[in-house]
């Protein structure tokens, strides 16, 4: 699992890339929070598109970045999770709480 | 009378996260020679992710020493695959409780309680058996198919 970070304005996006799971997830959750605190973040965007493996952890990881940016007074997006993760995801209703943002790949 | 699997396996490996990733590559290695459909080879996948998860994040959750998982996997002529993943950790006290969707006892963590509802809607059958103070089974069972083309 590694993770790349783009700032524009105060949007942070998040581009995970490798597998989320129970191991990985705790590395990603601490990694993240820091650079949203670090850059002062007021929108977080998760690209999930690079993500080949995702199970409940993932779900988590995502509910809790969401928490962490509405407790600030933000917002969190999801952004092209494959059809794979997103079956994971909307399984708990993710959807409902969090836009899930298609984008056309470049 | 009972049909005797085709192929069948075996691997212990400790309650470390780390041996999450390992534990569904040796279950997606085994089913992989019923040369499965992208999204069934994942949902095997899934389903082993999160029991093995279960085992070392609530099983094992007071222990040091060492924790051992205990994975099995066969599959017979008609395709019906069955993985069981055991661990000796403290058992659970109320199965239907637990197997509950977005119940967690992990209340301070990030656990989103779906692990045991993602295990039975990945796979056609999951049961739990467990006795508290030791151990706990969950059997997972799928057909794996290939669409005839």
């Amino acid at each position: 699992m590694h993770i790349d970070y783009k700032l524009r304005g105060t949007t942070l996006t998040a581009s995970l890339h490798g597998e989320i799971d129970h191991h990985t997830a705790a590395i990603a959750r601490s990694e993240i929070d820091m650079e949203i605190d670090r850059v002062k973040a007021t929108g977080l965007n998760l690209d999930l598109s690079d993500i080949s493996f995702c199970d409940s952890s993932g779900l988590g990881l995502v509910m809790g970045r969401l928490k962490k940016m509405k407790a600030g007074g933000g917002s969190a997006v999801v952004v092209n999770p494959s059809e794979r993760v997103e079956k994971v995801l909307t399984l708990a209703g993710i959807d409902t709480l969090m836009p899930i943002k298609k984008e056309e790949r470049k | 009378m009972s049909i005797s699997p085709l192929n069948r396996f075996k691997a212990e490996f400790p309650a470390k996260s780390i041996n999450e990733g390992y534990a569904r590559m040796v279950a997606a290695a085994f089913v992989s020679q019923l040369d499965p459909t992208v999204a069934d080879l994942a949902d095997i996948k899934t389903a082993v992710s999160e029991a093995v998860t279960n085992c070392i994040v609530h099983a094992y959750r007071d222990k040091t020493d060492y924790c051992p998982i205990y994975i099995t996997g066969a599959y017979y002529p008609d395709g019906k695959t069955v993985i069981t993943v055991r661990d000796k950790g403290c058992g659970i006290e109320d199965i239907s409780k637990a197997v509950t969707p977005l119940y967690t006892t992990d209340t301070g963590g990030e656990r989103s309680g779906m692990g045991f509802t993602i295990m039975e809607s990945f796979c056609d059958k999951m049961t739990v058996s467990s006795r508290v103070g030791k151990g706990t089974t969950v059997r997972l069972v799928k057909k794996i198919v290939r669409p005839q083309s």
